[in-house]
């Protein structure tokens, strides 16, 4: 059997043609940390960096300098004083709502967005709809790549994806939202009268009879009208909306993304990490490689399990328990770093041409960018 | 605010019918919500098991082909108890939803052509988590004929409980308070009244809200805010299950435990400290038993204790912050084997020895 490509993260973070780095996995398998470390590592080899995270946790977020969620880009400190000079890194946490409001306040005119941001349809649908927040980090990706277009500011952008409820929710969102835009049933709702009052083919008028007659007793006349003044406000900025989602997916396509898919050595995580895998190829996205985190370090493996167990029988019957509880110790290691390998390898027969590396797990949490640092060095190999 | 009280052991819940178990990702709340339900199946209870993020974990965890739409028996439990699983589905639960309460089957057909399902079901705020949690309801309500509940008298149910393996900590408080959110934007009719009911029931005390997390900082930490923010929702809060505790029983040394806890059977090994033990005395130790390893395996093995002992001192420091939450404590032990279906025959008798059962 072929073996296993490694996938080399320091090349791909070396190569200047590496643009845009999208770490995707399911949830708690370390994806944030795992984009953080890069794009630490990154910066720290020369190369200027922002980090999109999209939910870290407290002390993750507090190690990058993030203490407050304000949707603005804001510089590291504590690079190394090795590092490689002229790489920097900014790093910043998505606000999905105010992400949503500035794209309203950049595509109409004031009075319209005025109408827009107070309208309580729109507000819920900002701060809660399934699918906004995938949007939403498309939206700043997009932003962010135009500045470093513009301005010269970044030359790599490294983003952590919503922990998705199914596999690849944020390559689905935009395109979710896109077909809605367009579909019929947003112009029946914006204008059901004129839709229906219009003459046409006799059973769509039946339909969309019955339709408005569903809506409103299902609804309630007041929420359909909610809903009618809020996709009559933004009218006007669907054009914009739908190109700029087409516009981040195509940069998706490009050379110059990557997608790295993070797993951990769990049965359910290596599964999504499979579908993550053959959707991304499916649909011609430029994939790395699997990260798999938090890996059992197999030191001494010429001591087996079951030999370790043996001996620290016998060490603890001959009055020697220090000895035996180190050999405890290493035989249920043994056995977890034993099954870790076993899933690692299942994984890498299902899909024998994607390169993995696997990452030994930290005793200890990380809450500073030496955490980070050395996260990216075990990342490296 | 006055100090916590510490926490007691689980007391069967005995009075609560929905278990709604949440957790962060990768903490295994679908194992823990299994394996409670095979519990509550174990005392010859009916139990629907029920999935809603179209994981089809449900199907992994039991080996069983994925779910359809439609109720299906996934094990059975002693004494005549079985395990009913359902995955959820927006979709479907908004067409059985419009069948059942508006006699819309056509209407069904047309609104689906027009994308209004689809509207409703991906886009509409709140409405996806309402449909979602209607449909559990409305097993909740459903007695062995097929009718529905009126009134409040529990007689014939089709289940005696109801497992919910719910959205993961960061997406529970909004998940659950979705009655109230779509009560504020319909204000009127239906679905304000049919969330208005829902309402009542997950705030009622036949239900609880269960947390699983890991001795670790970040599921801790997210524990304690979804357990505050539940809180203060007035949602019923149940047990903290710490799930995957490293400390196994075979390391004999125990660290210093108090009343507390022994109150919450909980306890903390850790392996006696190989500190004073030098590589040269283990080296001895080893050959002395016939080991005789390459150099330096001695060094390796010290350091893969000191790592585990670390990892040890860190659960006990996270223990202590989930102990000032006051919710009773349940804990599983971390299986070196992982998780398969024996795995969950196994942790449902630790989650019933823990009192998470009646």
């Amino acid at each position: 059997m072929a073996r296993t490509p490694r996938l080399d993260l320091d090349a791909l973070l070396a190569d200047r043609h590496t643009r845009i780095v999208v770490c995707c996995g399911s949830g708690g398998v370390g994806k944030t940390t795992t984009a953080a470390a890069l794009a630490l590592r990154a910066a720290e080899q020369g190369r200027k960096v922002v980090v999109l995270t999209i939910d870290p946790a407290r002390r993750l977020a507090q190690s990058l300098g993030l203490t407050e969620l304000d949707n603005v880009p804001r510089p590291v400190a504590g690079l190394a004083d090795a590092a490689v000079p002229g790489g920097h890194l900014d790093a910043m946490m998505l606000d999905m709502k105010r992400t949503f409001d500035e794209v309203v306040l950049a595509h109409s005119t004031p009075e319209a967005a005025e109408q827009i941001l107070a309208n309580p349809f729109y507000q819920a649908v900002s701060s809660s709809f399934a699918g906004t927040q995938e949007y939403m980090a498309m939206e700043k990706l997009g932003q962010l790549r135009a500045r470093a277009d513009r301005e010269g500011t970044w030359d790599l952008i490294v983003v952590d994806t919503p922990p998705s409820r199914s596999a690849l929710d944020f390559l689905d969102a935009p395109k979710r939202l896109g077909s809605f835009l367009d579909g019929r049933f947003i112009r029946l709702i914006a204008a059901p009268a004129r839709a229906g009052g219009r003459a046409g083919l006799k059973f769509l008028n039946v339909g969309i009879g019955l339709v408005s007659k569903t809506l409103t007793t299902v609804l309630g006349g007041e929420m359909l009208r909610d809903v009618q003044t809020f996709v009559n406000a933004l009218d006007t900025m669907f054009g914009g909306f739908r190109e700029r989602a087409d516009l981040t997916y195509a940069l998706l396509k490009q050379g110059g993304t990557a997608f790295v898919v993070v797993a951990a050595p769990e049965r359910d995580a290596l599964r999504e990490a499979g579908y993550f895998v053959s959707r991304l190829q499916a649909e011609g996205m430029p994939l790395a490689g699997v990260v798999v985190n938090r890996m059992q370090p197999a030191p001494a493996p010429g001591l087996t399990a079951a030999r370790a167990r043996a001996a620290a029988e016998q060490l603890a019957e001959a009055g020697r328990p220090k000895a035996a509880a180190a050999l405890t110790v290493h035989a249920a290691m043994a056995d977890v770093a034993a099954r870790h390998r076993n899933l690692v390898r299942r994984f890498t027969a299902g899909h024998p041409a994607i390169p993995v590396v696997e990452v030994a797990s930290l005793a200890q949490d990380v809450h500073d960018v030496d955490g980070l640092r050395e996260v990216g060095r075990r990342l490296a190999g | 605010m006055p100090p916590a009280p510490p926490p007691a052991r689980a007391d069967g819940f005995a009075g609560v019918r929905l278990h709604i178990v949440t957790g962060k990702g990768g903490t295994g709340k679908t194992t823990v919500a299994a394996a409670l339900a095979v519990a509550l199946a174990n005392q010859g209870k009916r139990v629907l098991l029920a999935e809603v993020e179209g994981r089809q974990g449900i199907s992994q965890t039991f080996d069983v082909p994925p779910l359809p739409t439609t109720e299906t028996r996934v094990a059975g439990g002693a004494n005549g108890g079985e395990v009913v699983g359902l995955a959820v589905d927006a979709k479907a639960a908004l067409l059985e939803y419009l069948q059942l309460f508006y006699k819309l089957g056509r209407a069904g057909g047309v609104l689906e052509k027009f994308g209004a399902i689809d509207f409703a079901t991906t886009i509409a705020p709140g409405v996806r988590d309402l449909l979602l949690i209607g449909r559990i309801y409305e097993a909740s309500r459903r007695r062995l004929d097929n009718k529905h509940l009126r009134g409040s008298a529990p007689e014939d149910l089709a289940y005696d409980a109801i497992v919910l393996d719910a959205p993961p900590t960061g997406r529970i408080p909004r998940f659950l308070s979705v009655g109230e959110e779509v009560a504020d934007l319909a204000r009127m009719g239906p679905i304000h009244s049919q969330a208005g009911s829902i309402t009542e029931v997950l705030h009622s005390g036949a239900t609880r809200v269960h947390v699983v997390t890991l001795l670790e900082e970040m599921p801790v930490q997210e524990t304690i805010d979804a357990v505050a923010e539940l809180r203060e929702m007035g949602m019923p809060v149940g047990a903290v299950v710490i799930n995957q505790v490293r400390a196994w029983e075979e390391f004999e040394v125990a660290a210093d435990l108090d009343e507390n806890d022994r109150a919450t059977g909980f306890t903390i090994h850790r392996p006696a400290l190989a500190d004073p033990l030098s590589p040269t005395e283990l080296a001895e130790d080893l050959r002395s038993v016939g080991l005789d390893l390459p150099t330096g395996t001695a060094e390796a093995l010290l350091a893969q204790v000191r790592d585990h002992t670390e990892r040890v001192d860190l659960e006990v420091e996270q223990l202590a912050v989930l102990k000032d939450l006051g919710q009773p404590l349940v804990s599983v032990p971390f299986l070196v084997d992982g998780v398969d279906l024996n795995a969950v025959t196994e942790i449902a008798q630790i989650l019933t020895s823990e009192g998470m059962v009646p």
